[in-house]
């Protein structure tokens, strides 16, 4: 128990019934609040969509199409479920809750709130905040991707294979960003827990994250986020135009179901992730109202995070999809160059201010050095092999391949 | 000696037995792809263990870096190669390789056997010998590994960085072999070459 005293102060007198009341009752309201935010997640990015689109949008069910979700939640429910004949039985049904419960999990550690007191027990509004705190969300990601990599596998049908074979090339890509643009939040912070991070932020607009780390953290992480998430403009996982459906081509009914959700879910919490990590979660301005004061950081939290939420569909409506090899320019030979340096440069400045010019000196000069040795990479590209036989592949060849495969099957 | 208290004993055995079932799953299944899966299972069960011991760091980067970053790079190796399919287990490459393998499993195994038998490594405050201080959980517990890190492991840490800038630079100088003139015309006249070594 001394694991969860040091950090939650729900836990320092013991476990009574009372603080596990508390800790259902905060698993069960977050969980609701979520389910919720999806579903006018959804109406929200169709409403906005249409809008850039100059169209109307979802207006039949309920006031503006407020209920138009739920109309298609239960059309779901009631489809036939379909499974391909050469799926892998097992784990075509277990993917979907790969993809789901990391996203339900990530949320749990996101405060929302400040701090509530209830009959003598100080609440923090967050549904857990573990000792680890922000690598639940790295961990959490890394087994999401499981969820879309066995997915597109386990259809037994070509576009879904494709799709996951990308996601799992990208997803990992963009995860090594991801995880130094946190470190660098970590080493300002001095703390892992959602909780701290938060709340050395709270003193006003110059101690978040986005400012006090310079922008570009702020920016990786969007971008990293974006890409883990397989959001548009880093969508070549469903680019329809190219996959089909991308690696949910062959879900139908409540598994489908399943995919769609955790896909939204995960845009509310990563908007409210980056809204935690750089943008100081529930701080803001808390006007001095008796008994209403822990409103407020709440009302500041949704506010930003609909912000956010608001960009991702935005993204979409305005960026086209990048093409494979760009993404991944993008990923290896930008975000993760930039992010590292930045990193060290933030610590040498943690350091005392010398070491953090030295730091940035030599930031600099890899990054000239990096900088000609991709020139000087490029000029080469004609005469490097290729690692996997020619790209586009030659009918002739391809034809003989898949013939060979099909022989083999039948003896 | 801490006395191991019954939620203790119970999550040791679940921890256990998740590695114990998903070690052997990864030699009896016959599908790759459903060996890894037995693999992020046993994974799994060795992150539960380091949480138990109350190194919560450890678990988490358990999660992230085999879970999440090397399996994933196994099934995308085995997706992408299409090595999905049943293999020829008879089909010996090296000759005489199974006696090699078996006197290596007993050096292997005797080694272990040893180091557990005479060793004094304690890692936390529920471990079997009891020994040594109890780590402190949360940022306590970064700070612990990474002055054991880079100060008493230091060389050793340098050690297996250094060896994988040099795996990682030996694996693109094998795949990204610079072109002769001569194949560079040849490769323009004929058709791809698919690499022999991509059915197996």
């Amino acid at each position: 128990m001394t694991t969860f005293a040091t950090v939650d102060p729900l836990f320092n007198h013991g476990v009574t019934w009372a603080v596990l009341l508390i800790v259902i009752i905060k698993a069960v309201v977050g969980f609701a609040a979520l389910m919720g935010s999806v579903t006018l997640m959804i109406w929200f990015e169709r409403k906005a969509i249409s809008d850039m689109q100059s169209r109307i949008g979802p207006q039949r069910w309920g006031p503006f199409g407020l209920l138009q979700t739920l109309a298609d939640g239960i059309k779901l429910f009631f489809k036939e479920d379909l499974m391909p004949a050469e799926a892998d039985r097992f784990v075509f049904k277990l993917a979907p809750y790969l993809v789901l419960v990391p996203a339900l999990i990530t949320f749990s550690i996101i405060p929302i709130g400040g701090t509530v007191t209830v009959a003598g027990h100080v609440i923090d509004l967050q549904v857990a905040n573990p000792p680890i705190g922000i690598l639940v969300m790295l961990a959490m990601s890394g087994i999401s991707v499981y969820g879309v990599i066995l997915a597109g596998w386990s259809s037994g049908s070509k576009y879904p294979l494709m799709s996951s074979v990308r996601a799992s090339a990208q997803m990992i890509s963009y995860e090594a960003a991801l995880g130094m643009t946190i470190v660098t939040v970590v080493l300002a912070t001095g703390s892992l827990s959602t909780h701290d991070i938060v709340n050395a932020q709270a003193h006003g607009i110059w101690h978040w994250n986005v400012i006090r780390l310079g922008i570009v953290p702020f920016v990786v992480f969007v971008m990293a986020i974006t890409a883990e998430l397989n959001r548009p403009p880093f969508d070549v996982v469903e680019a329809e135009s190219e996959l089909v459906g991308g690696f949910h081509t062959e879900y139908s009914s409540l598994r489908f179901a399943l995919f769609f959700l955790a896909e939204f879910m995960n845009v509310i919490t990563m908007s409210a992730m980056i809204v935690t990590l750089f943008l100081g979660g529930p701080a803001g301005w808390v006007p001095n109202i008796p008994h209403l004061r822990w409103v407020f950081p709440i009302l500041w939290f949704l506010a930003k995070t609909t912000g956010f939420a608001f960009v991702y569909v935005w993204f979409r409506g305005a960026l086209p999809r990048f093409r494979y090899d760009q993404l991944m320019d993008l990923g290896w030979k930008r975000l993760i160059p930039l992010s590292l340096g930045w990193m060290l440069i933030v610590a040498g400045f943690l350091v005392n201010r010398s070491w953090g010019f030295l730091m940035a000196a030599l930031v600099l000069v890899a990054y000239i050095v990096l900088t000609r040795a991709f020139e000087l990479g490029d000029g080469r590209r004609g005469d490097v092999l290729p690692t996997v036989g020619e790209r586009p592949l030659p009918g002739a060849v391809l034809r003989a391949w898949t013939d060979r495969d099909s022989r083999e099957e039948e003896e | 000696m801490i006395a191991a208290t019954v939620p203790d004993v119970l999550v040791f055995v679940t921890a256990a037995l998740l590695i114990v079932v998903g070690a052997l799953g990864v030699l009896a299944v016959k599908n790759p792809v459903h060996a890894a899966l037995s693999l992020i299972m046993t994974l799994f069960g060795v992150a539960i263990a380091f949480v138990a011991q109350s190194a919560d760091f450890l678990a988490a980067v358990q999660v992230i870096v085999y879970a999440g970053a090397i399996v994933v790079l196994f099934l995308f190796v085995i997706m992408f190669l299409g090595v999905d399919r049943r293999e020829h287990v008879e089909v010996e490459p090296l000759v005489g390789q199974r006696a090699f393998a078996g006197i290596g499993v007993v050096v292997t195994v005797a080694g272990i056997v040893t180091l557990m038998a005479k060793s004094h490594w304690v890692t936390g405050a529920v471990a079997v010998s009891g020994q040594g201080t109890p780590i402190v959980p949360g940022s306590a517990n970064v700070r612990e590994v990474g002055t054991a890190v880079f100060t008493t492991y230091l060389f050793a840490f340098e050690a297996t960085a250094a060896l994988l800038i040099i795996a990682v630079v030996g694996a693109v100088l094998l795949a990204r072999r610079e072109r002769r003139r001569d194949e560079i015309d040849e490769a323009t006249a004929s058709a791809a070459p698919v690499t022999e070594g991509s059915d197996r």
